[in-house]
């Protein structure tokens, strides 16, 4: 395998779009992205979306997009894996490249979650759980994170409040990203009091729905010039894993397997262990899954991942930052564009690039996407030498 | 009007008719032909008791399209005495407080219309507090 | 003993109920609350109160759980029945069989009978009829009979007060292996348009007082007193009688004019409890005797359906109901399963909030 690094990043502000199309809003973000890679030129695209035929009426995105960006005539093609789009379509772009199949790769996640009504996007969402046998009960991913939750405060004994941590931070952190839906801090207080949605998750618990774009460009380090304007950010592991598309087919519900298997794969790649990362964007569209995601990394027992946020140590100066400018939880989720903004973040990072939200000595970063609940997981480590 | 997606599950969706595993003798629900058990080929129906316990649950406020009528609404992971987990929701709970452990027992219900008034009625398994405990 | 010129239905080989369930579902709406909205509280109520379906129940699902507990209590297998019957007038489809859904519930797809049948209240004992001649006449081991409703009434009319949902299922198979066995049944049937419900329309009408004498209690009379007459039975005979009721006095008034006391009538007089179930009516009180019945006890029964008909039957228990009554729920394990709804609850449970 060649090696891969990260040539430019784009991204839109996270939000109600209403005045943008679907098309507009990747434009936007592919033209920031080929801006910030000074112009580079790429032979194949890959767009990340989650429900664009349901919600927005439009299939074909690869096409549409490639054309709508004056791209027209190069290979396209849409992935489609819930909300791990984002990473999937990294992860076609980085195989691309790294087999040397294309010198450049353009990945774009995109996604509208805001063309249609409230129950209409719930009905969207729940097709990415098991049709006839979750979505066909009246199951919704906001009601299958509160049966984790839920089952998780039982087994454990954990309290209601143990959560709290997680959105606190992401929200201390969206303040300073001007592209966060949310750009204001909650204190433990507001959390406590908040109204509750599908208990025992409460309106903090739960990620917004929202429209967003985000652009990675990629490439082997040669294709550039050699004093480029920016460092470069190099993905070092890239894995994918799924498992069960149904929760109630897993024998223990609690331990997310395709979220470890894919972690400790690709910081095998990378040669790093997770005691090594620097900074973790991960999977936080519901208070439940951070937990239940640092678990499954081996950053905690079973049943002890809640902890991690209660004394800072995933703040931007703790031991191990997550969701740095915000996380799907206050910067928004939109849905398969999510992947790609949570990569555009960590190179920022690592490029020392993220202003007020910047993590020191960032090196290593690990990325995680997750669709459904944790059925599809993509993670990618991402490291640079400066 | 997505007749044959429900129509072909009417066996499993009335009376939780699953699937055995010749082989290991593992239960399943829902039926999915390979044994996740012992990775062997499990075809030979199976109809479970219909009794259960609340493994978890929680209620829906913010339907999805097509529940609207039924909010708020419980909804279960149940474990089948016979071991699989299977989704569903619960019913006939007014005045009781489910808990985590507590037995339930299968009922066939009206999941929704498939569209509106002038669609196809779904129906399927829900469960509910055992009506006669005694009968267990 | 069958006699093809007689007015008296035996049929050929003798016949039994092998299984019986009952639903009930587990809302109630006092009468209180009606009179509470539509008439300031003023008069009295026909009824206590009655049952109301939750909102994902219909005759269907109804008819399934019914259907369920009398396999339970015949212990036979579902694919030895040969008939799946439904009497309802509130089917949830205009056209599509009830019956077929609940068929293959419980497991009695594809080698059976299966329709719906609609006589107003009377469509259950129709069903049981028709379930008798097929098993009395040797062409079918089992067949099972349902009488169920989710009965519709007008906002603020007099059926507001009564008109509930439950009924029962019945396994109609041989005498030898019967719980209670039909010795024999009559019909009697005019055209009486005492209540009706038009294509298309969501309530039914009904001729107020005109549904007393010239329709219920004629009917029920004429019934009872030629099948005693035919029978050469007495009241005295039997230990319990269960009607149509429609309300609490009616029943009780008929069965006084046929000679009953109201200690026969009692066990089988469900009406102020849970309402008028329409199809269901007359046959969950022959439940509610069935789990309390002792063997060689004699039950009465005659039902009502307006346009107007009843069909009156003899059953008699037999020893194997002591065993066989405690396999499933009996109806008052439903009926004491009880969670009471306010006028407002109930209009959304039943669908009479206008949402467009």
């Amino acid at each position: 395998m060649k090696e891969v690094v990260i040539a430019g990043v784009g991204q839109t502000p996270v939000g109600e779009h209403y005045d943008i199309s679907l098309r507009e809003l990747a434009y936007k973000a592919v033209e920031a992205a080929r801006a910030d890679a000074g112009g580079l030129h790429p032979q194949a695209l890959y767009v990340g979306n989650m429900l664009a035929a349901t919600l927005s009426r439009q299939g074909h995105l690869g096409t549409l997009i490639a054309d709508f960006c004056g791209m027209t005539g190069i290979e396209a093609s849409a992935i489609e894996g819930a909300g791990a789009s984002g990473g999937l379509a990294l992860r076609m772009g980085y195989l691309a490249v790294a087999s040397g199949a294309v010198d450049t790769a353009i990945v774009v996640g995109v996604e509208k979650l805001t063309d249609q009504t409230v129950s209409n996007v719930n009905a969207a969402i729940a097709t990415t759980t098991d049709a006839d046998y979750e979505a066909e009960q009246g199951l919704t991913l906001t009601a299958l994170a509160a049966l984790l939750m839920r089952r998780y405060m039982h087994e454990f004994d954990v309290p209601q409040g143990a959560f709290g941590g997680f959105p606190i931070t992401a929200h201390a952190n969206g303040a300073t990203n001007p592209n966060a839906m949310y750009q204001r801090a909650i204190n433990p207080d507001a959390y406590l009091k908040a109204g509750m949605v599908s208990d025992p998750l409460n309106m903090f618990d739960i990620a917004p729905n929202a429209d967003g774009a985000a652009v990675i460009l990629l490439t082997r380090p040669e294709i550039l010039p050699s004093k480029f304007s920016h460092p470069l950010v190099q993905i070092t592991g890239s894995s994918v894993a799924t498992d069960t598309l149904a929760l109630h087919d897993r024998p223990q519900p609690l331990s997310l397997h395709a979220a470890r298997v894919s972690i400790e794969s690709a910081c095998q790649q990378a040669g790093v262990s997770v005691g090594d990362i620097d900074l973790f964007e991960l999977y936080d569209a519901y208070s439940i899954y951070p937990p239940l995601i640092l678990e499954a990394a081996g950053l905690a027992e079973a049943g002890q991942g809640w902890q991690w946020a209660q004394n800072g140590q995933i703040s931007l100066q703790g031991e191990l930052p997550v969701a740095t400018f915000g996380g799907l939880k206050a910067r928004g989720n939109p849905g398969g564009a999510t992947g790609v903004y949570q990569i555009v973040e960590a190179a920022l990072q690592l490029r020392s690039q993220a202003g007020k939200n910047q993590v020191l000595d960032a090196k290593t970063a690990l990325v995680q996407s997750l669709g459904g609940a944790a059925s599809t997981a993509v993670t990618h480590v991402l490291q640079t030498n400066n | 009007m997505d007749i044959p997606r429900h129509w072909r599950l009417r066996k499993q969706r009335y009376a939780l008719v699953g699937e055995v595993c010749d082989n290991c003798d593992a239960k399943l629900f829902p039926p999915r032909d390979i044994c996740p058990d012992c990775g062997e080929e499990a075809k030979t129906l199976y109809s479970f008791s219909g009794h259960g316990e609340v493994y978890s649950y929680t209620t829906v406020y913010d339907p999805p399209v097509g529940f609207e009528e039924s909010a708020p609404y419980t909804v279960a992971i149940v474990k089948l005495d016979e071991g699989p987990l299977v989704t569903a929701q619960l019913t006939d709970l007014e005045e009781k407080e489910v808990e985590i452990g507590m037995p339930v027992e299968m009922v066939t219900r009206k999941l929704r219309s498939a569209t509106d008034e002038r669609g196809m009625l779904v129906y399927g398994y829900k469960f509910r507090p055992i009506l006669n405990a005694s009968l267990v | 003993m069958s006699d093809p010129n007689s007015k008296l239905l035996t049929p050929q080989n003798p016949v039994g109920i092998v299984g019986y369930g009952a639903y009930v579902p587990r809302y109630r709406l006092p009468a209180s609350e009606v009179s509470r909205v539509w008439t300031d509280s003023m008069g009295a109520t026909p009824i206590k109160e009655k049952s109301v379906p939750g909102l994902d129940e219909d005759v269907a699902t109804m008819s399934i759980e019914a259907a369920r507990n009398a396999l339970l209590r015949a212990e036979i297998a579902p694919t030895e029945i040969r008939a799946v019957w439904v009497g309802s007038e509130s089917h949830p489809y205009a056209v599509k069989p009830t019956s077929t859904i609940v068929a293959e519930a419980i497991g009695a797809v594809p080698n059976t009978q299966a329709a719906d049948w609609e006589f107003a209240c009377k469509a259950g004992t129709e069903a049981m009829v028709a379930a008798m001649g097929l098993v009395g006449s040797g062409m079918a081991g089992y067949a099972m009979a349902i009488g169920m409703d989710t009965a519709q009434g007008r906002p603020g009319d007099a059926l507001e007060y009564t008109a509930a949902a439950g009924g029962a299922a019945f396994i109609i198979g041989p005498e030898d292996d019967s719980l209670a066995v039909i010795e024999s049944t009559y019909s009697f049937v005019t055209d009486t348009p005492d209540f009706w419900r038009r294509a298309y329309q969501k309530y039914p009408e009904h001729g107020h007082r005109f549904t007393g004498e010239p329709a219920y209690f004629k009917h029920i009379a004429s019934a009872g007193l030629a099948f005693l007459e035919m029978t050469e039975t007495t009241p005295e005979d039997y230990a319990y009688i269960v009607l149509h009721q429609p309300n609490a006095k009616f029943p009780q008034r008929a069965a006084a004019k046929l000679g009953f006391e109201p200690e026969q009538v009692k066990t089988g007089l469900l009406v102020s409890e849970i309402g008028n179930t329409y199809s269901g009516a007359a046959i969950i009180g022959l439940t509610a005797i069935l789990d309390e019945a002792q063997p060689e006890d004699k039950i009465l029964l005659i039902s009502f359906g307006s346009g107007a008909g009843s069909d009156a039957m003899a059953l008699r228990v037999t020893e194997s109901i002591e065993k066989r009554r405690h396999l499933a729920p009996k109806v008052r394990d439903y009926i004491s399963r009880r969670t009471e709804v306010d006028y407002a609850t109930y209009v959304r449970m039943r669908g009479k909030l206008v949402m467009k």
